[in-house]
């Protein structure tokens, strides 16, 4: 046993101390919220702690920076990719690391091919990164981080973006990791996965390290017994009211929360007929001659890894996008040429993933977030003049509703928590009628309590006479909610899977089959 | 009509244009560097106007072209310097510091032009130039084109290099990843903010060398405001030139050529009045931005300051 | 307030941001915050421009005195007001196209332009028309003439996002030229050998406040600033122009009808700032001399930053400009300066401001004065002197 690594101490982690190991798998395992990412950003060098110390090798080591981190011999491959789209993956390789004047593509490329045989994966060195599938993307980012030899391996959540399929490939280079002497930090929030690969288990929960598991106490016990004990050390006494959310549960090829029946002649809702949007931008594609058909009380998934069109069909059906062919009809009214206000008006709505950047404006207090889609209607605006009172007491009564924690609904929406702010957005989108709702990765970095009531509201919606398609990369979040899950790729449908055992490996199947590469 | 094809008119078109495109062609290669790595320079013209007063005084007193050049760039670096220090490393509105930059610029060179100088404008010679032999004897357009100044030369040798140094050198990868996304660049353990600052700095020095020159060679002398617009004209250039050095030669040719057009003009005889001849230049910008308006490119992260972890 | 023994089941994503102080206390707190913003940038600028004087070998004491002469002093004030009348229009105007950070730095093409339409057709007008019939007129002419200069880099933007800093100012250069032609040729004093237009007759002009040099415009621009002070900070539009200021993706995702607001805030800008021509010429001048640009919107840039794009707070400021400019024509004259030191001093306030912005911000968001590494290193020092005893 050789290389430990300790960390006591720090601001929104409170105390925290863990050693990993060579030639192993450590998890750390928490809910979203729980100062994991805090954790990462302090041993990966982009937040310095505020007390306590990290050991490597057994000697103490000052991280104060990414490129302290890397010299000694700590590798982050952080959730979000660290890749320039633009340039090539020998490129984005010898960013930051080559020495003198010329980059020296020779050397580069030598290392390249000696890291990818340890890892078992085979990149192409000129691709322009940004056209890579993002598993592709991930292996290199996870080259980029052993470049200099490192010992210590950090994944935050690593899973998040990924086919079953490519879950399963990343847990083979994990273990040939493991092989060369690495210890590897891996960070999820999905027990799962926590249980596939790790050797070792520590759970974070509230800033806190609340209970360990190491290698024999995993070995011994059996999976149920295993997953029993953690979520309690996970939730405490709350551990009930959300043992029954997907992230928890090992057995998801299994069974189903049971969905509510419904007539398959129910009205159609929303119906997209042959619909094409153009893509913006350089890498994420737009969508061609996709046809969907959403029904009264109907929850439909939209699955598929991130740059295939998730974005630009959100996009199109609410309107910010023009289309290029195709119809969208609404209640069998073709709406292609209503503008996004038009269609709210009808009832249609989306929540984005993209909360900060689009859903809110952080600037302005959390009242008028609630009613930006109804700015110059009655009775809050009159004659073009805002009435402060009323909107100020219906903001009050939707905080309520919604269990938005802040202090006054005149605070300033950017000082609000991920979680709230996304409450926030519900709130919005829910209120004053919504009948279809598109969203889009609705609980992406959500606490589990938090997931849990966003997953029920969408159920709510579909009862209540709605329907809801639900954009998201998370399979688990699916599977959980979805009647019928359709595989997006390359900004096409590329099969219909109706919800039930073997579901998810069969959308896996789908995402892996349509090909590799993501952008024409 | 057909005393516009004269061999007066195009000779001088051809040489006034160049004459006009080189102080473009600086301060448009200093720009493309610094939009390359994300920081959008407003302040150019205060920047030129900086280097052409510094400039003019280091050829005048040091009694030396080379020293006049000199001192421009180092003009205009410290000009650049506010931008370095409040918008990269502060990380405050570059387009509001860029504002300040250009009004400070024109009103401080404004200033010490008059108390240097009082209302006398001293004249330098014409710099001694390098002639490519057999080019240069080229009929109408060998001598404008192929007997230039040394420095002129150097310059083109640098808008090659550049390109060359955008693709095969760290610094060129750095200032790349700095302008599309910053974020990958600190994940990889280098400064943004010290890659920006050497951006910023580059483009400061080329703007004041851009405004020398104007100074030094094109007028031979200083007089307040005298960049008339060429600054942001450089802007434009950078922009439609899509980061590429070659077509930033290019623009700064055609954009030179509606410059001197006035004086070609004169010397062949043919009288349109000043106003109107003087107003080709921005037509012609406005023209060219309609014609190509979705086609400029930006680099993603531009103008937007880089804080870790920003929320 | 938050309990604290709930706390520990709760998640942090959960639990509510940290509770402020009282909110008197933060009101007065806010209220100093703000004096201290604006007022400290103009103290320290003045103070740097003193130390430029003495670099120039001028007497700082003498300078600020002959501007206080020159700008307050008997009736020196009103010339003040008078002067503030097309400054005050075209910060107001600045206001309104800022709050949506659209740039249009074409102002003085737009001014230039409405100022020699009216000073051409004028003359023709008011002698054929009744005074206040060919002033109503004028000053719709020049306000449309402004607003239509816009709309060319407002389309550009709309539809191409092409960027409007550049459009407008090349704009800017072409209108000051046409402008130029237009006072040279048609609208040319055929009487006198100087290029210019013909002079209105005083009885003509703008009346002036009984008693006062100080013509109605002034009246008008305050009307003006605070009706567009209304109209943004009350009303749907003004709400939607602050939302396309503040997050333009998250505009177009709640259903605003984005390239109809940008051209709207264009035309409103370039409107007002005609309408500052149509004051500044019809109240003080009377013509229009050839390549004559008093370039207003330059100057007044720094103070519509300083006061917070907030069209209210901008009347102090342009009147303490206004005087600062009459005066400075005075103070500069004696001090044997070009007029563009003012040039100067308003660039510094520019750069002071970014600058005391910026220790603010920090402050706000809890950080100290310091800057990061430096901050760090004394942390560290102290601990280590800590761990020591």
């Amino acid at each position: 046993m050789g290389i430990t690594k300790q960390f006591p101490g720090v601001l929104a982690n409170d105390d925290i101390s863990f050693a990993a190991r060579r030639r192993e798998v450590h998890c750390l395992l928490g809910e979203n919220g729980a100062g994991k990412s805090t954790l990462i950003s302090i041993l990966s060098g982009m937040v310095r702690p505020d007390a306590g110390e990290i050991r490597v090798g057994g000697d103490v080591a000052r991280i104060d920076s990414p490129r302290a981190a890397l010299e000694r011999g700590v590798g982050t491959v952080y959730q979000h990719s660290t890749l320039v789209p633009a340039l090539t993956v020998l490129e984005n390789l010898l960013l930051g690391e080559s020495r003198g004047l010329r980059l020296n593509a020779e050397a580069g490329r030598k290392r390249l091919a000696e890291v990818a045989a340890t890892l078992g994966v085979d990149v192409d060195a000129d691709a322009p990164a940004g056209q890579l599938a993002l598993g592709r993307q991930q292996q290199v980012e996870i080259v980029k981080a052993l470049w200099r030899g490192s010992r210590v391996l950090i994944l935050d959540e690593p899973t998040s973006m990924l086919t079953p399929q490519g879950v399963a490939e990343l847990q083979k280079v994990l273990r040939r990791l493991k092989e060369t002497g690495i210890a590897v930090i891996f960070i999820t929030h999905k027990l799962h996965e926590a249980l596939a690969v790790a050797d070792r288990i520590t759970i974070l929960r509230a800033g806190r390290v609340v209970g360990a598991l190491d290698t024999a106490e995993l070995a011994a016990s059996s999976p149920g017994e295993v997953q029993a004990q953690i979520v309690r050390l996970m939730f405490g006494e709350e551990s009930r009211a959300v043992a029954d959310v997907a992230e928890l549960r090992t057995d998801l090829e299994g069974d189903q929360a049971p969905l509510d029946a419904r007539p398959p002649d129910a009205d159609v809702l929303l119906d997209l007929l042959r619909v094409s949007a153009r893509a913006v931008g350089g890498f994420d594609p737009g969508i061609e001659d996709l046809s969907l058909r959403l029904r009264e009380g109907e929850i439909i998934g939209v699955a598929g890894m991130d740059g295939n069109g998730q974005r630009a069909l959100a996009e199109v059906i609410a309107g910010e996008r023009p289309r290029t062919a195709g119809e969208i009809r609404l209640y069998g009214a073709p709406v292609q040429r209503l503008d996004v206000s038009a269609r709210q008006k009808l009832g249609l709505r989306y929540v984005t993933d993209d909360r900060m950047g689009e859903g809110i404006v952080t600037s302005l207090p959390i009242s008028l977030n609630l009613f930006l889609k109804r700015i110059g209607q009655r009775p809050f605006w009159r004659h073009g003049r805002i009435e402060r009172r009323s909107v100020e007491r219906e903001a009050q009564s939707l905080v309520e509703a919604f269990d938005v924690r802040t202090p006054s609904v005149s605070t300033r929406a950017g000082a609000l928590s991920g979680g709230n702010v996304q409450k926030v957005v519900l709130a919005r989108e829910l209120s004053f009628d919504p009948k279809v709702v598109v969203f889009h990765k609705p609980t992406y970095g959500l606490d589990l309590r938090t997931t849990r009531t966003v997953r029920d509201m969408i159920r709510g919606l579909a009862r209540s006479g709605g329907a809801a398609l639900v954009i998201s990369t998370d399979l688990d979040e699916l599977l959980d909610l979805c009647g019928r899950i359709f595989v997006l790729s390359r900004g096409r449908l590329v099969g219909e899977v109706e919800n039930g055992p073997n579901a998810g490996e069969r959308v896996g199947e789908l995402m892996v089959g349509a090909g590799d590469v993501v952008a024409a | 009509m057909s005393e516009l094809l004269t061999r007066t008119f195009l000779t001088a078109l051809v040489s006034g244009g160049l004459l006009a495109g080189v102080p473009l062609m600086f301060t448009a290669l200093g720009e493309t560097i610094s939009e390359r790595a994300g920081v959008l320079n407003i302040g150019l013209e205060g920047m030129m106007l900086v280097g052409a007063y510094i400039g003019f005084i280091g050829a005048y007193y040091g009694h030396s072209f080379w020293a006049g050049f000199a001192a421009g760039i180092g003009g205009g670096a410290l000009a650049s310097l506010f931008m370095v220090v409040l918008c990269v490393r502060l990380g405050l509105d570059q387009i509001v510091v860029g504002i300040a930059i250009t009004l400070a610029g024109e009103g401080i060179t404004s200033v010490l032009q008059e108390t240097q100088f009082g209302t006398t404008y001293p004249r330098l010679g014409a710099p001694p130039t390098v002639a490519i032999p057999g080019l240069s004897d080229i009929p109408v357009v060998g001598k404008s084109l192929f007997e230039q100044p040394l420095i002129v030369y150097l310059g083109l040798a640098a808008v090659a290099a550049t390109s060359w140094i955008f693709r095969r050198t760290n610094a060129g990868l750095n200032l790349r990843a700095a302008g599309e996304k910053p974020e990958a660049l600190d994940a990889a353990g280098v400064s943004v903010v010290a890659t920006r600052s050497y951006a910023a700095l580059c483009t400061g020095g080329l703007a004041g060398l851009g405004g020398a020159y104007l100074s030094i060679v094109g007028a031979g002398t200083f007089t307040p405001f005298m960049t008339q617009g060429q600054g942001f004209m450089a802007i434009v250039i950078a922009m439609l030139a899509r980061g590429r050095p070659l077509w930033v030669v290019l623009g700064s040719f055609l954009f030179g050529i509606s410059l001197s057009v006035a004086t070609a003009l004169q010397l062949a005889g043919i009288n349109i009045s000043t106003d109107v001849v003087n107003m080709l230049p921005f037509i012609a910008i406005m023209v060219a931005l309609v014609a190509f308006a979705r086609r400029s490119y930006l680099p993603p992260a531009l103008a937007l300051p880089y804080v870790r972890g920003a929320r | 307030m938050t309990d604290v023994t709930t706390e520990t089941t709760l998640s942090p994503e959960t639990r509510a941001p940290v509770q402020r102080a009282a909110p008197r206390r933060r009101f007065v707190a806010d209220a100093l915050d703000v004096v201290v913003r604006s007022i400290v940038p103009v103290l320290l600028a003045l103070g740097a421009g003193a130390i430029l004087l003495l670099a120039l070998g001028r007497d700082p004491i003498t300078f600020y005195s002959n501007v206080w002469k020159g700008g307050i002093e008997l009736t020196a004030w009103q010339d003040s007001a008078v002067r503030a009348a097309p400054l005050l229009l075209i910060a107001v105007g600045l206001v309104v196209v800022f709050r949506a950070n659209i740039w249009n730095l074409g102002y003085n093409g737009q001014f230039l332009l409405g100022a020699a339409l009216i000073s051409g057709l004028g003359p023709r007008l008011v002698g054929s028309e009744p005074r206040w019939f060919a002033l109503v007129v004028l000053f719709v002419v020049a306000g449309a003439a402004g607003a239509a200069w816009t709309l060319l880099p407002a389309v550009l933007k709309a539809r191409y996002e092409t960027n409007e800093i550049i459009t407008t100012l090349m704009m800017s250069f072409i209108g000051v030229g046409i402008a130029n032609i237009l006072i040279k040729g048609p609208f040319q004093d055929p009487t006198v050998n100087i290029p210019q237009t013909r002079v209105l007759p005083l009885d003509k002009m703008l009346p002036a406040i009984p008693g006062t040099r100080i013509h109605i415009a002034v009246l008008m621009a305050l009307a003006a600033a605070l009706l567009v002070h209304f109209v943004l900070t009350r009303t749907s539009f003004g709400l939607r122009l602050q939302i396309l200021g503040a997050n333009p993706r998250a505009a177009r995702h709640v259903g605003l009808k984005v390239p109809r607001l940008i051209v709207m805030s264009f035309l409103v800008s370039g409107l007002l700032v005609g309408m500052a021509a149509a004051a500044d010429i019809l109240g003080t001048w009377g013509y229009v001399r050839a390549n004559w640009n008093p370039a207003y919107g330059d100057t007044v840039i720094p103070f519509v930053f300083l006061a917070r794009l907030n069209a209210l707070a901008l009347i102090p400021f342009v009147i303490f400009y206004a005087v600062l400019s009459t005066g400075g024509d005075l103070a500069t004259q004696q001090a044997n300066l070009p007029t563009d030191f003012l040039l100067v001093l308003v660039a510094l306030i520019l750069l002071f401001m970014t600058v005391i912005e910026y220790l603010g911000r920090r402050r706000a968001l809890g950080a100290s004065y310091l800057t990061p590494g430096l901050e760090q290193a004394l942390r560290y020092s102290s601990r280590r002197r800590k761990a020591s005893e």
